[in-house]
């Protein structure tokens, strides 16, 4: 694979820490300036620190229109050295990571605000389809406008007729993230799921029923970036970042989607890690639909291209399991907050790492893969992201 | 009492009559027909400018479009090249004294209805003077067929061989215009030809000889079996077009009550 | 297999009449030009001049060599059906109301995999054909037929919504004095339209075949004189809610030109009938219509237009009629724009000289009316948009996209047709 790892240079010194989530809401009358701000507002209290102090803005959003970050600096009230505007969705939490972090890095900034949200009228996730992608527009949304429901059911019947995974299987996946929810309390999913429940449900796009779906919601993720001494001056706990991977649009040739970036780059981002796979404490995926869920546990490198319906079989997926996957619930317990739904891993690992878990903690959690998945331009996701990180104690 | 007031009470009273020889500009109602590669006479046409809505609030009136020779209307003697020569000879011209005149009505419809073709000879306007007298002068003389009681395609009657109605041979219209000296001839038919006159000697004869003596022709009147043989009053005033060369109007009859 | 379409009951008299919603409309201006195409029948991908690379979606650049060297070019239609999903979901309200609906991804032979609606009888995994065609927005889709017709293939629901089969509709022929009217007219039966309303202007006036005509099955006749705006409103009145598919058969047509000519009289009639002829239509026909897009199995669905092809270039020996047929096809183009919302496609049906009195010294070759009727009920079942029947007209159509300056003076100095 790729050589570049040799070439890049580490994120020593840089953490991230300072993990909020504004809890969610199935409808909102709020802007998504309005989740936004509150994100910013808990990281300002939970961190101690003030406007004139963060001098890096990042922010990840579909429901700002017609503004941007730019916008956001004014309404705000920052005034950033440095700023960024990430509309990765999926990917946008461990791509808005790693930018920050070289900023960092490189001195261009001292704190970087990292901040992600949406809000969700009744009739905003289907504006947000309309007019999503141009490729989407002329080429998929004209089609039955299923969203990425019809899209996904594609690629998840290609992926099951391909390599024999079941509805079994993307059950278990499920059924073990609603384990997880119950005792995350920011999840709008509070009842549990049975394997049954999940057989029985109503169709959506087949293979797609309703619990593969992920419920469209309001809410707002954030982090900060800093230097490691930054952290540990104000006594924040915080988290390491041992290796981070981001590619887009990989595999162009593949007439259908069964694989993703990651499957490019992973040698590079254990590597990087100096890690392994199997040294890995919980895993935070992309979890749109579970069939997205299983393309990282392979194309991560958790298991052979093909396999992760027998890797879900013989795992325990909970959080007090041999697999930890998606500690708070994922977006499919959760609910998916627009953009925030790229940051929802990463903040949920932070925490985790940090032993601040809102729900179960994993015991010993010391060491973590988050995977962010994102875009689906035309009809398959284009951005794809990874990052190992690591608690503050271990050692990178 | 002057003549006109003793006709002014008889109107209002009804002891004098008036029948309208008029049928309804409708578009609707048949036109002449001739070969496409011909010029075509126009069927009346409306369209609405406005009718109490936001094109005119308070007001409904209309457009309308036709022929010189659309509906029941007046042929001036300029409408056919014999006639386009004569002094005073398109409706805008001619000497108004012309448009009320007396009529003798010539009752030839069951002659028709057993002929769709049925000539008018000379003979047969003699054997109707013997009848009822001769045919005054400046009279109008109007052809009773019944053929207004037809409608839609049997009024044109037309077949592969072209139309079939009723109308008048050269000989009946010289002895009108010549011996009688009429001011016009009025049909219920759509031209004062019969439908088959293009093959007779001279062709379209009634239109030849009439206007070609500066007489004028009404056709496609009705009510004629409403009118006594002699003694009705036409009064048939066509629009005044420049150099027009006819126009629909309407034709009404003086009929004293007897 | 699809199981024959029943006729459609007669409607609920007390039931709101279904409003036409749509798929989605908004296109890049690449896209358009794959409607262009769709509306004529033609699956045309972009394929890059410098590296050969067939693209989809349409796009400005080549991703293979980012030329912008782009050119819509025919593909063939055959492909395979990689996976299959049937929606039982959707955000856009038309498609909600027609759910379950089938899509699927499909590989082509010669080119990428692209998003389709697909047939209910297309499996996955096996063989399909591809087309092209503009659905009830106006803009153009792809739609996977299987790879062999099979039985009652055109009454499925899904393509129904891109056709506009005059199986069990209602159609008014304007004029059936002429051959080209009374051919539509049989044509229509033919093509198992419930009933075809027969437009006679000047009814006084018999025309030849007259008696065949009347007495066909599930006709009626219809007093219609487009030159008359009361008889066009009189017919609105009493059959505007009934057309599903209107054929406009009126034409006058007369050799001509400006100067040889003396007067505006004839124009004046030919405008009368080519040009205020279909304007009255439309505005006493076409609301009724634009309101039934979507008024189940028999909606109304199509607004046919029978235009000489002159319409795109001025034939000099009949130059008057060719610019009131010019006048027509802008006044199509108005309506198409007025009809996109509605469902209701506007058609276009270009012919060359038709085989009639005002061709006879033309030689061959020139259209059979008749035969001239069955392509428009064939462009009706295809859902097409825009048609040139016959080599005349496919001939000045290829000229004119080629160059319309170059066929004007084809037209006017070399007498390419006189």
């Amino acid at each position: 694979m790729s050589a570049g790892h040799n070439n890049r240079h580490s994120y020593d010194g840089v953490v991230a820490a300072a993990p909020v989530t504004v809890p969610y809401e199935r409808f909102s009358r709020e802007s998504a300036h309005w989740w936004i701000g509150h994100a910013l507002r808990e990281l300002g209290k939970g961190a101690g620190v003030t406007a004139k102090e963060i001098d890096g803005l990042s922010v990840s959003s579909f429901s700002l229109f017609p503004d941007t970050a730019v916008g956001l600096t004014q309404h705000f009230g920052l005034s950033p050295r440095w700023l960024d505007h990430v509309p990765m969705g999926g990917a946008s939490g461990v791509v808005a990571l790693r930018r920050a972090a070289r900023a960092v890095q490189a001195g261009d900034a001292e704190i970087v605000a990292c901040l992600a949200g949406d809000t969700n009228h009744v009739n905003s996730f289907r504006n947000m389809l309309t007019s999503f992608s141009r490729f989407s527009q002329d080429a998929a949304y004209p089609y039955g406008s299923g969203g990425p429901n019809g899209s996904f059911a594609l690629l998840t019947r290609a992926y099951m007729n391909t390599y024999g995974a079941t509805r079994g299987d993307f059950g278990r996946l499920c059924v073990a993230q609603r384990e997880n929810a119950l005792t995350f309390p920011h999840a709008l999913m509070k009842k549990p799921l049975s394997l049954d429940q999940y057989m029985d449900a109503r169709a959506i796009a087949e293979p797609i029923h309703l619990f593969d779906c992920v419920m469209p919601c309001a809410g707002a993720e954030g982090f900060l970036v800093m230097r490691e001494s930054a952290a540990q001056a104000q006594n924040l706990p915080y988290v390491r970042i041992l290796s981070t991977i981001e590619r887009h649009n990989a595999f162009p040739d593949d007439p259908i989607q069964l694989r993703g970036g990651w499957a490019m780059d992973k040698d590079e981002l254990w590597a990087m890690a100096g890690v392994a796979p199997d040294t890995i404490d919980f895993l935070q995926t992309y979890d749109d639909y579970p069939v997205i869920s299983m393309m990282q546990i392979e194309d991560l490198g958790f298991c052979a291209k093909g396999e992760a319906k027998d890797f879900v079989r013989s795992h325990d997926l909970t959080n007090g399991g041999s697999f930890p996957h998606n500690t708070s619930g994922g977006q499919l317990s959760v609910g998916q907050a627009g953009a925030a739904g790229g940051y929802l891993g990463l903040v949920e690992a932070i925490r985790q790492l940090t032993g601040e878990a809102l729900g179960k903690q994993v015991k010993h959690a010391k060491l973590a893969a988050i995977s962010g998945f994102g875009m689906i331009n035309y009809d398959r996701g284009v951005c794809t992201a990874a990052a190992i990180l690591a608690s503050g104690g271990v050692d990178g | 009492m002057t003549l006109l007031q003793k006709l002014g009470d008889a109107v209002i009273s009804k002891a004098v009559k008036t029948i309208d020889l008029t049928h309804t500009l409708d578009p609707d109602f048949p036109v002449l027909v001739l070969p496409p590669e011909f010029g075509q006479c126009q069927p009346f046409r409306i369209e609405e400018v406005s009718r109490y809505d936001e094109r005119g609030p308070a007001w409904y009136w209309r457009n309308f479009s036709c022929n010189e020779h659309t509906g029941t209307h007046f042929d001036a003697p300029v409408h056919w090249v014999t006639g386009k020569d004569l002094p005073n000879s398109s409706v805008d011209t001619i000497d108004p004294n012309g448009f009320i005149r007396p009529a003798c009505v010539l009752d030839f419809s069951k002659e028709v209805a057993a002929d769709d073709d049925f000539v008018l000879t000379e003979d047969h306007i003699k054997a109707w003077e013997k009848e009822h007298g001769d045919i005054p002068g400046g009279h109008w003389v109007l052809f009773r067929s019944d053929w207004s009681k037809r409608s839609g395609a049997d009024y044109l009657n037309l077949r592969d061989d072209g139309a079939h109605s009723p109308g008048p041979d050269a000989g009946a219209i010289r002895y009108l215009v010549e011996t009688r000296d009429v001011i016009g001839f009025g049909v219920e038919t759509i031209g004062t030809d019969a439908g088959q006159g293009g093959h007779f000697d001279p062709p379209y004869p009634a239109h030849t000889l009439l206007h070609g003596a500066g007489r004028y022709g009404l056709q496609c009147l009705r009510n004629l079996d409403q009118l006594p043989p002699k003694g009705a009053v036409i009064v048939s005033a066509p629009l005044k077009i420049k150099a027009g060369s006819g126009s629909p109007l309407r034709v009404l009859a003086l009929v004293e009550d007897q | 297999m699809v199981d024959a379409l029943p006729p459609p009951r007669k409607k609920h008299p007390t039931r709101r009449t279904r409003v036409p919603t749509l798929p989605p409309m908004a296109r890049s201006r690449a896209a358009l030009f794959f409607t262009a195409y769709a509306a004529r029948g033609e699956l045309r991908l972009q394929h890059c001049e410098e590296c050969g690379t067939v693209a989809y979606p349409p796009r400005d650049i080549c991703g293979n060599c980012w030329s912008s060297a782009l050119h819509w070019k025919p593909v063939a239609p055959d492909g395979v059906l990689l996976a299959e999903t049937t929606l039982h979901t959707s955000t856009n309200i038309y498609f909600r109301e027609r759910l379950p609906w089938r899509i699927g991804a499909v590989k082509l032979k010669n080119g990428p995999v692209v998003v389709a609606h697909i047939h209910s009888d297309a499996e996955e995994g096996a063989g399909v054909r591809i087309f092209a065609r503009t659905d009830k927005s106006g803009q153009g889709v792809l739609f996977a037929l299987p790879a062999e017709d099979t039985e009652n293939m055109a009454d499925d629901k899904a393509l129904r919504e891109l056709t506009c089969d005059p199986k069990h509709r209602r159609v008014l022929i304007t004029d059936v004095r002429t051959r080209l009217g009374q051919s539509m007219a049989r044509a229509a039966l033919d093509a198992g339209a419930a009933k075809v309303f027969l437009g006679v202007a000047e009814t006084w006036k018999p025309f030849q075949d007259q008696e065949a005509l009347y007495a066909l099955a599930n006709t009626e006749i219809a007093p219609l004189d487009l030159a008359d705006g009361a008889s066009v409103a009189e017919l609105a009145s009493s059959i505007g809610g009934k057309v599903d598919i209107l054929i406009n058969t009126a034409q006058h047509i007369r050799p001509g030109s400006a100067m040889s000519r003396r007067d505006v009289v004839t124009a004046k009639e030919e405008m009368e009938v080519n040009f205020f002829g279909p304007l009255r239509l439309l505005q006493a026909l076409g609301p009724a219509m634009r309101a039934r897009g979507a008024d189940g199995a028999n909606s109304a669905v199509a607004w046919v237009n029978c235009l000489s092809v002159f319409a795109l270039s001025n034939r000099p020996s009949f130059g008057l009629t060719s610019a009131s047929q010019a006048a027509a096809l802008s006044l199509s183009q108005n309506a198409r724009s007025e009809f996109a919302g509605s469902g209701v496609k506007v058609i276009n049906a270009f012919h060359g000289p038709l085989d009639d009195e005002w061709s006879q010294q033309l030689p061959p070759p020139k259209v059979a009316p008749e035969r001239f009727a069955t392509d428009v009920m064939r462009a009706l079942r295809k859902g097409l948009e825009e048609v040139y029947f016959g080599e005349i007209a496919q001939d000045i159509h290829e000229r004119w996209r080629e160059d319309p300056a170059v066929l004007e003076r084809e037209l006017t100095l070399t007498n390419l047709m006189d």
